[in-house]
This record gives C-alpha cells, structure tokens and sequence, in this order.
C-alpha cells in the first residue's frame, strides 16, 4: 500500500511517499504566500522523485497549519500527532520529541505505539521558534545553512526571548564589539533553554528525538543536550518527520 | 426591531462606537450559534434575548427605576444579589467578555493586565454598555489585586461600592465575610431607601435559589450521552442568567429543561452519541466571550460542562432557606460565598475534588483549563490541578488566552491534538 503524507508548515511544505516502511521519495519547497499551492506542488515533486503515479497511492493525510487548505485529503490530523507517528518510526525507544518549527515549538510524550499522551506548545508568540532564529541571525548578516560552519565560541548573554527585543540585542552587542560567533551562540542557547524549560516536566530517562527543520543544526543540538542532561538524537531529514507521521497516519484510515 | 438609540443617547451612550460594536454582534451569532444542527427550538428564546440585548432588557431596568427600585450591578457570583432582590431591584452581572473594548481599558490600565478586568473598564469608559449606564451603582469586590485596584479607577467614572472578600476560610474569615454582608445590607437598604425584613429577605433568597436551580436542571441534561445541547447553547443561558428577569428567566430555561428532558428519553442528540465530552475549568467567560467553546465544538468535540464562575460556581451552593431571622437569613448568605472553590483562596483544594466529580457525573473525556491571560490566581493553580488530575487519570489541556481571535489556529491545532490523543 503507498501512503504520502503532506506537511504545510509556516516555512515550508513537505512530503513524503511510504510503500510499508520504505521511503519511496520525499521533497520540501518553501511555504511561500499560498499554502494550498504549496501543499499541492511538493505532493506532485514528492510523487516524482517516487517514480510512481499519483492514481497508485491509496491515502493521503495532511498535516501542519495550511493542512486545512489542502482539498484532496483522506483526513488531515494535527502536526503534534505525526511528529510523534514520525519520530517513533526512527526511534521507537525515546518517548520525548521536541520539534522546532517556523512558528511554534512543542515538546510531545508518546507510548510505545507512538500515540501521543501529552504535549506542550509555545505561548502565542514566536521565542524559541525557528523564526525567531532566523530573524535574529539575519541581522548579523547570516543564513541558518551557515551556522554549523562558525568557529566555536564563548556563548554571548542574551537576556530577551522576545523576536523583535532580541533582534535589538543583538544589533547592540555587535555595536559593542561582540564577535558574531558569540551572539549567534548565545541565540542558540537561549533556544535551548527556552525549549529545555518546557521538555523538563515531561522528561524521563530515555533520549530525546529532536525533530523539525532546526534540528538540523548541530550547536543547538548540542547544547540541547547539556540543557537538559540527556542523549539527543536527530532523524535523517528531521524537516521531513510530520509529514513521515502523516504518511504512517494514513496506512490506518 | 425598535428603535433604542434614544435611549442609549439619553443614557450618555457613544452611539457611533456602539453601533460598531453591535453590528459585529449578528454575524457572529448567526455563525456560531443558530448555524447548529439540531438546536433544541426552545433556544429561540434565548436568540430573541440575544438581540434585545442592549434594547429591551434595558428599557425593564428604565421602567423600574421610574417605579423608584434601583438597578444594581455586579462582576462576581460572591456578592450576595439577594439582598439586592429583597428590594425589588434588579442585580445585573456585567459585560466583560469583548476584546472591542479592550484597547478602551488599556487608555486607563496597564497592558498586562487580565482582559476582564480591562475589558469591563473599556465598556465603561468608551460609553458602550447601556448595564453599566443604567446601574444606580456599581458592585466591586477584593477576588483579586488587578480587580482591587481597578476599583479605584472604576470609581472615578461610576459609583463604586467595594466589598472585602477573605482569602482564607477561617473563623476570623467568616466573621470579616459577614460584617461585609451586613455593610452591603446597609448600603443597599440606605441607597434604595427600603428596609430589608425577613419576609422579604426570604422571597428573595428562595427566587435565587429558584434560578441556580433552574440552571443545575439544565446541567444535569447535559450528564447524557448524547448531550441534549451543545456547550455553546447552555453556556448562553447561563451567560443571560445575569442579565434576564429572574422570573422569565426561570420560567423559559425550564420549558428549555422540558424539551431537552424529553430529548433525553428519546435519546436524541446536538451532537452523536460518542462524541469526545471536553469539561471546561477556569476563568470566566461573561458575554460576549464564545471563543474557547466553539474552537473545541468546531473540532469535533462538545462541551459537557463548566467549572468557572459563568458554569457551575455560580449555581452549584445555594443559600439556606429554612432561616426566618433576620441575622440567621444574613449568616447563611455569607456562608453561601465561602463555599464557592474560587482560586481568590487559599487553600483552594475543593476546586479540585469538584473537577474530578463533575468530570464523572458530566462523563467528560478530558479537561480543559482555561486561564485569561494575565490571571494569577488561576493560571498558578494549574500546577495543583494538573497534578490532581494526573493522578486521577484524567487528561488535560491547558489554554491560556483572551478575548482576540489573533490565537485562533494555534488553539485550534492544541484542542484537536488534544482530541487526537484522547480518542
């Protein structure tokens, strides 16, 4: 039975095409102004890397906030559902998953089947998020690909978790000759503690699945790990975990 | 419909500012309330309320004080309207569930500060609720510090009355609680110039009773499965509670029992039997606030009950009636308000065993706590709660927000996760 699973997130949208446990082919482009186009564009790029036509697959499920916009869907289910569907796929063992995406953070607990059993979610506001990254390190001048290639450096204190106050912060630390290593370090802490603030009622003993198109940063998963005293373990194309879950999703409707 | 803005012009209403406020009013309640399916039709009642609003009821209220009774109102279930109904006044809950009149508050408040609070303020000082117009005097009380000190704003706009409500349940708490009944019995005796007797007082605190009775009818339909009527309808009722003539009141939520008993019987539903059932704890929702039940009952889920001052905290403790003396009728209205599990207490441990009895009579499947942005007392209570529950067994979400829409899609995601993981 092939699956595929459509993840419109606030960023970008993603894809995935499952035949049982296999990966048949995937694709991620940015969400971009209409997530409906999006949604329909990466499903169409997903198929063909899958080499398989779209009349061979039996259910599609969608998922992420443009997951209501999408009018070809079997079901659309909610992103908290398949990134634990998802992370459970990699690593059955870990019961916590944080995901970090363009609008929100969430730290999930599941059981053994990959259900979820609780959840946590950021407050109205974008600390701790994948924008509040991006915006931040924007005004020194980088992008997110970059970030890993710094050299490592003393994390810088940033005291505000707030987007638009941290982005102050920042441009007043370099005035004051902070070098950029430092500050994008400190961003990345204050990430960290933010997010670890919010897994450590949840936490249990076992590693924690570090999920969304953050978690591809290897800093912060570092330092996500010292936060929280525990093993972090990042996916293969951890962007792409929603909608993996959407797709195991929808092999049981 | 008749004309009323005479009378709100009369009343020193800003006409413009309030048609704006109004004309969002239709739209919003023809989507959310009578789009429903399976509408029990005794809610017609209700709907015509609904569009009186600001224009029949009020025109009651004018009519009584040219009978010489006086129009007294509140924002809390703790202050005793049966002293107020012993003179034949009216005892109205307030407005303070729109974010229209937020911005108006924050002219005055701070920003961070609860919405209710805020909201009522805006209603008041922008000229836009013909309650606070027509209140001969206004009720305040100490529940909490942003309250407490709005007080002193509120007061320079309107006639303000404040009561000193006990943080604590002790003897010294009691006795403070029913010095403060008998000043507000003063109080109120000197403004509408009548004297409270036990005849009276009694007749008035039998027609209260009548009305948190009538309103435990209701709930007690909604222990079904299916659920007779939906959250959205019965919260209604229990918003207009505050508002309505005691009697008609009474009188029309019981013919609303009547059709939704029967209902029952022929196990009829507004929503199918099997529907995940979603209590509601928390702060309160006053009219026009709607947003929490129609997220949770737009996501496939209906709202069976609510533990919060707009739900069962108003009606669940009633006053004993069997008194017939004077100091024996005002000593068991104060102890009506001790009784009430407010998070404005401390200890407040009765809150958390009624959530996990109503969770069972009400079949509820899961939680949700519901806190106003900015309230202290309740969103510290959280830690408690949740732990109760855990132990208990009983799933939980929490929501924190307020009167905008701005959050919509993200609480909407959080309650259908919610619902995703209870099923």
């Amino acid at each position: 039975m092939i699956t595929a699973g459509i993840d419109v997130g606030s960023t970008a949208a993603k894809a995935v095409l499952l035949r049982d446990r296999e990966i048949l082919g995937w694709a991620v482009q940015p969400t971009g102004w209409s997530p409906k186009e999006a949604g329909k564009n990466v499903f169409q790029e997903a198929v063909k890397s899958a080499g398989v036509s779209a009349g061979q697959i039996e259910k599609v499920v969608g998922t992420g906030y443009g997951r209501v916009s999408l009018d070809f869907l079997d079901k659309a289910v909610t992103e908290i559902s398949c990134h634990a569907m998802g992370a459970h796929f990699y690593y059955p063992n870990n019961e916590v998953i944080i995901d970090i995406g363009g609008q929100d953070s969430k730290v999930i607990l599941k059981n053994d089947r990959g259900k979820v059993v609780n959840f946590l979610m950021n407050d109205k506001c974008a600390a701790g998020t994948g924008r509040f990254l991006q915006v931040t390190i924007n005004s020194l001048g980088l992008e997110l690909d970059q970030l890993d290639k710094l050299p490592a450096a003393e994390p810088a204190n940033i005291n505000s978790m707030c987007t638009v106050f941290a982005e102050s912060e920042v441009i007043s630390l370099l005035a004051g000759g902070t070098a950029k290593e430092s500050i994008v370090a400190g961003l990345l802490k204050s990430i960290a503690k933010r997010v670890s603030t919010m897994a450590s009622s949840m936490h249990k003993k076992s590693d924690i699945t570090f999920t969304g198109g953050v978690a591809q940063n290897r800093l912060l998963r570092e330092m996500l790990g010292r936060e929280l005293k525990a093993g972090v373990v990042v996916p293969p194309n951890p962007q792409i975990i929603g909608a993996l879950g959407a797709a195991l999703i929808a092999q049981n409707i | 419909m008749t004309d009323y803005r005479k009378m709100w012009q009369d009343l020193g209403m800003d006409l413009e500012k309030h048609d704006e406020l109004l004309s969002i009013i239709p739209e919003v309640y023809g989507e959310l309330f009578v789009n429903q399916e399976k509408r029990p039709s005794s809610m017609e009642y209700f709907d015509f309320v609904m569009s009186e609003v600001h224009g029949l009821r009020v025109k009651e209220l004018l009519d009584l004080q040219d009978k010489g009774k006086k129009v007294i109102s509140s924002f809390c279930v703790f202050v005793p309207e049966e002293l107020i109904l012993a003179t034949g006044g009216a005892s109205i809950g307030l407005c303070a569930g729109a974010h229209y009149s937020v911005p108006i508050g924050e002219k005055v408040l701070p920003r961070s500060l609860c919405p209710l609070i805020k909201s009522s303020l805006g209603f008041k000082l922008g000229g836009l609720c013909p309650y606070f117009e027509v209140s001969d005097f206004v009720v305040g009380e100490t529940t909490c510090d942003g309250k407490k000190k709005a007080w002193e704003i509120l007061g320079e706009y309107h006639p303000t009355y404040v009561m000193e409500l006990p943080q604590k349940r002790g003897d010294s708490d009691k006795e403070l609680w029913l010095k403060e009944v008998y000043k507000f019995k003063e109080k109120v005796e000197d403004e509408t110039g009548t004297a409270i007797t036990p005849e009276k007082l009694a007749e008035a605190i039998k027609l209260a009773n009548r009305r948190r009775k009538v309103l435990q009818r209701l709930y007690d339909t909604r222990k079904n499965d299916p659920v007779p009527i939906s959250g959205k309808d019965a919260m209604l009722i229990t918003q207009l509670s505050f508002f309505d003539d005691p009697e008609r009141f009474i009188e029309k939520t019981n013919a609303l029992c009547d059709e939704l008993e029967e209902k029952v019987s022929k196990g009829e539903g507004a929503a199918p039997k099997g529907t995940p059932r979603i209590l509601i704890t928390g702060t309160p929702m006053p009219l026009p606030s709607w947003k929490i039940h129609h997220i949770i009952e737009s996501s496939g889920a209906v709202v069976v009950c609510e533990e919060s001052c707009t739900g069962t905290r108003y009606f669940e403790t009633l006053v004993d009636e069997t008194k017939s003396d004077l100091d024996e009728q005002l000593k068991a209205i104060s102890q009506r308000a001790l009784n009430i599990n407010c998070a404005c207490y401390t200890p407040n441990v009765g809150r958390i065993e009624d959530i996990i009895r109503q969770v069972k009579e009400y079949k509820a499947d899961g939680v949700v706590y519901y806190s106003l942005q900015f309230c202290q007392s309740y969103s510290v209570e959280y830690y408690k709660v949740e732990k109760a529950l855990e132990e208990a067994g009983i799933p939980v979400l929490r929501l924190e927000s307020d009167y905008s829409d701005e959050d919509a899609g993200q609480l909407k995601t959080r309650v259908e996760a919610f619902l995703e993981m209870i099923k």
